[in-house]
């Protein structure tokens, strides 16, 4: 009963962050939002107590329930772990907890995310690491998927499905995603919750009060017939079934062993099992179990034009993003210290970004950690996404205005790129996107004679990255834009 | 009367006897024939003569400017596919086999590949059977050396394969660059590289049949054009220039630097120079009307296409010499014949309404585009024929969000306008990327001040945008 009760839960949570994590629409966040928000490690960054004791007090009354039905990179492990034991049958046995390697590892953990290090609290946090493996591997299948649907639409004159880009936004990142579900999955078909139980920061502070656990799993003495198979079939490898022990900092409540004990020796109760003739019925209904698809798709690309006088497309090359000095944070985060200090790097902001704006950042310091940059979109004024979707506050969710106020950058003028200084071509048009009117067009001497450039006023630029989108300079000798973005270290307000 | 129009009266015959026959069963009396209801296109081809050569010209001339390409539609929404040669055979054959015997291309059209095309499809029919119009395209400062235009003339008689070109124009003259004014522009491309003298040399040595010029722009040219006529300096055999029932009072409404097609047609009549046609439908969008039109045109005559009453306009004028419709769809094509088979010209009444309807089509503030594509490829890669034609669509199609914007209907409508924003343009070739460097406004025959209009069309979208 527990088992499925288990399994059951686990496909709720399972699909619902999922679905969070493709990004499929603002809808979905509406209502499975709060699946993110619970997670332990983004409760504690976002400093939602509420969460906070809601956790401590399940795993006083439950253990660690949270582990199984929760946390999805645990619900991910479980998955391959259940393929395991289909290879190799009862293939666990009892072993003793690795106190040096847990608490050791959460000691490292725990200072280095108080110091702002950013790539072990992104690399180790489970709920983020599973955010990665979704966002990288998963969603280019689910986009591709959108895409066909947004095709069939467009064909049927219908308005649900809109296309959006395809692509890498981080190879890094996408690295990170496939090495970690390789990792995880392959030891957890070999040795089950191991991850969870020897190295996992959450595991091991929700061990802390799982130990006093009100409800747990107990032997019954009377009716043990000592055939180990519980013992056999614990994924976390807690079961000492000679000594009748089980060991509540790393039982993760998952009840594989109930179902398999046959002699109704075990129970999962808030007394010590009695002598007594009274049993629990063992519940015999059946439930289904979902399962997701993917297809596949490719996209396409913009062929030459000869300059003849009618007809055809120029061939537009794509935009480099500039090395920029100070990289941009988004609009919520505060401040780049604030961002590196509260985000797990789970992706979810990443992917609802629906211009294309945010990816992972591949610098050590902010390790997978969302920064900005214009060549594919720029930050709308409207748009409030992030912010909104943030589960540990890293990002901040702002009202409308809130957000315009955010100077989060500052636009800078390249003279060698700017088409009117250095081709004389006539432009304007980051002057004339500016939501905040910054920028205003002067005139400078160009090569063929006086002509306007854009001077920004640094006090009025918000760094929406408007001007560096839509700056037409993006020559195959030169692919930079002729006016950029470089971050502000601490968001101005104002 | 050929195999078609044969298996037509067998079909109608058939029905009406079935008709008649269950009626009488019924006791009641008979319904009317189908055939009956058709008033276009039931005799031949109305001809005109050129006062010059004698010619028969076929009233409906065949444009080869909007030419299909594979994959369906134009160049407009398939840039970079080939011509459809096989569809461009199919049309020419049926124009020929309906009476059309006047085809008007251009080197520059299609991207260069009309001429070609043309040629191609024309050559499998007798040599006499039709006549070619094409043009001296040399626009391009590349083109405009002596050495450059012949070599240009030249070319367009291998493309078409033939040995003369009936009737030669000096395309588009009346244009101007920003170093440029019209009449130096005019000069540059004919007379100081002394090409006008040769091409009316080889007019003298056949390989021309007329000698005439298409005009848009500055009225200035085309008057001093018609005054060298006048002197005797130049003859000119026709000319082209643009007429529809907006454009015979309404141009300047459009665009104030334009010339009203009255004025155009009297100078041009009043001299005897024939005149041929161009944009009788405006770019299609006299035959793209909204609702409140097509239901006054429907409620005079129900069966008449709503294309049809621009063509019989752009007919009736006796001095016109040909009217020239680019028709892409063999749709199109049918239904041109049936309106010039003969022309039912258009009654004084008549005039007075499609003057109404002009007055009321201007009043709607579309761009006056008829992606003609002479703008294009625009440097900073803008799909601007296509942008306009989005927004034109809309207009004109009722489907701009409008009323309160917190009501359903707002919100929806907006959706579906940024949606369709979005898919007819990739997000790089919006409104929003025209940075304004005007190389486009010089190439524009109907003088649209293309980046105003695109920046007029991104603040909407942009204020769209802002309401999400």
């Amino acid at each position: 009963m527990l088992r499925k009760l288990r399994i059951l839960l686990q496909v709720v949570t399972i699909t619902l962050v999922t679905l969070l994590l493709l990004g499929i629409g603002f809808r979905v966040h509406l209502w499975a939002g709060w699946v993110a928000k619970i997670q332990f490690l983004p409760a504690l960054l976002a400093l939602n107590f509420g969460v906070i004791a809601l956790i401590v007090v399940v795993a006083l009354i439950f253990g660690r329930i949270y582990c199984s039905v929760v946390c999805p990179l645990g619900i991910m492990q479980d998955f391959f772990s259940w393929i395991g034991g289909k290879v190799k049958k009862n293939r666990f046995s009892y072993a003793k907890e690795i106190k040096w390697l847990r608490y050791g590892f959460l000691i490292v953990f725990v200072v280095l995310m108080f110091i702002g290090f950013a790539p072990v609290t992104t690399l180790f946090a489970p709920y983020s690491a599973y955010g990665r493996i979704v966002n990288s591997l998963f969603k280019p299948l689910y986009d591709m998927l959108n895409n066909w649907l947004a095709g069939l639409d467009a064909a049927n004159d219908r308005y649900n499905f809109t296309e959006v880009q395809i692509w890498m936004r981080s190879v890094t990142t996408f690295v990170v995603a496939i090495a970690t579900l390789i990792i995880l999955g392959v030891l957890a078909a070999w040795k089950g919750r191991f991850y969870c139980n020897n190295i996992c920061p959450v595991g091991t502070t929700l061990s802390l009060f799982s130990r006093f656990s009100l409800l747990r799993v107990r032997f019954d003495k009377d009716k043990c017939k000592s055939c180990g198979m519980c013992e056999k079939n614990c994924k976390a490898q807690a079961i000492d079934f000679k000594n009748g022990k089980v060991d509540y900092s790393r039982c993760v409540v998952c009840g594989d062993c109930l179902d398999r004990c046959k002699f109704d020796a075990l129970h999962y109760t808030a007394k010590k099992a009695q002598p007594s003739t009274e049993s629990k019925p063992v519940d015999k209904e059946r439930r289904a179990f979902l399962a997701a698809t993917a297809m596949a798709g490719t996209t396409a690309a913009l062929a030459q034009a000869e300059m003849k006088m009618d007809g055809g497309l120029a061939v537009i090359e794509d935009k480099v993003a500039p090395k920029r000095q100070t990289p941009i944070t988004p609009p919520g985060s505060i401040s780049a210290l604030h961002l590196q200090h509260h985000c797990t790097a789970c992706q979810l902001c990443v992917s609802s970004c629906p211009n294309n704006v945010l990816r992972p950042s591949t610098d050590l310091q902010h390790f997978m950690q969302p920064t900005m940059s214009y060549e594919r979109g720029y930050c709308r004024p409207e748009c409030t996404r992030c912010g909104e979707v943030c589960p540990t506050g890293a990002i901040k969710a702002l009202s409308r205005e809130e957000k315009t106020l955010q100077h989060v950058g500052h636009a800078v003028w390249i003279k060698d790129n700017c088409v009117a200084s250095s081709k004389g071509v006539h432009c304007g048009n980051c002057a004339r996107h500016c939501p905040t009117g910054a920028i205003t067009m002067v005139d400078y001497e160009g090569p063929n004679g006086t002509i306007q450039v854009p001077a920004v006023d640094e006090n009025k630029c918000i760094g929406c990255g408007a001007c560096e989108h839509l700056c037409p300079a993006r020559e195959e000798s030169n692919p930079f834009s002729g006016i950029y973005v470089e971050g502000n270290e601490m968001h101005h307000i104002g | 009367m050929d195999r078609r129009e044969f298996l037509k009266h067998i079909g109608g015959a058939a029905v009406a006897t079935s008709v008649v026959l269950s009626a009488c069963q019924s006791g009641d009396t008979p319904a009317p024939l189908i055939a009956q209801n058709v008033i276009d296109g039931q005799g031949q081809m109305t001809y005109r003569t050129n006062p010059n050569t004698g010619d028969k010209v076929s009233l409906l001339g065949y444009g080869m400017m909007r030419l299909p390409v594979e994959g369906g539609g134009t160049l407009r929404d398939h840039p970079d596919s080939p011509i459809d040669q096989e569809m461009v055979n199919q049309e020419i054959d049926y124009a020929l086999e309906h009476g059309v015997n006047y085809f008007d291309t251009s080197p520059v059209y299609c991207k260069g590949m009309s001429e070609r095309a043309t040629g191609i499809a024309l050559a499998r029919h007798p040599r006499n059977s039709y006549y070619i119009a094409t043009k001296l395209s040399n626009f391009s400062p590349t083109t405009w050396s002596t050495e450059a235009s012949k070599a240009m003339f030249e070319n367009s008689l291998k493309e078409l394969q033939t040995d003369h070109i009936d009737y030669l124009l000096l395309h588009s003259i009346g244009g101007e660059t920003k170093e440029l004014g019209s009449m130096q522009l005019f000069n540059t491309r004919f007379i100081d590289n002394g090409i006008l003298d040769w091409l009316v040399e080889q007019k003298a040595a056949g390989r021309i049949r007329n000698l005439g010029f298409s005009f848009h722009g500055d009225p200035k040219v085309f008057n001093t054009l018609l005054q060298w006529h006048d002197e005797g300096k130049y003859h000119w055999d026709f000319v082209q220039i643009q007429m529809n029932y907006v454009d015979w009072n309404y141009a300047h409404r459009i665009e104030p630097e334009n010339v009203n097609a009255s004025y155009l047609y009297n100078e041009l009549n009043s001299r005897g120079i024939p005149g041929v046609i161009m944009e009788p439908l405006l770019g299609g969008r006299l035959a793209n009307q909204p609702d409140f039109i097509v239901k006054q045109m429907k409620e005079r005559e129900p069966e008449t296409p709503v294309a049809r009453w621009a063509f019989r306009y752009a007919g009736t004028p006796e001095g016109i010499l040909t009217v020239l419709s680019g028709m892409t769809y063999m749709e199109h094509l049918v239904q041109n014949v049936a309106t010039y088979s003969p022309l039912r010209p258009i009654t004084p009444e008549e005039d007075e309404f499609l003057m109404k309807v002009a007055e009321e089509f201007v009043e709607l503030k579309t761009v006056p585009c008829t992606a003609c594509n002479y703008c294009m490829p625009c440097p900073y890669g803008l799909n601007i024929p296509v942008i306009f034609d989005y927004y034109n669509k809309c207009v004109t199609e009722g489907k701009m969000p409008a009323g309160n914007t917190e009501a359903r209907e707002y919100q929806e409508a907006r959706k579906r306008f940024l949606i369709g924003y979005d898919r007819h343009i990739p997000s790089l070739r919006q409104a929003s990327h025209c940075i304004g460097c005007g190389q486009c406004i010089e190439h524009c025959p109907q003088k649209i001040d293309i980046p105003t209009e695109l920046h007029r069309i991104d603040d909407y979208v942009e204020q769209l945008k802002l309401q999400g």
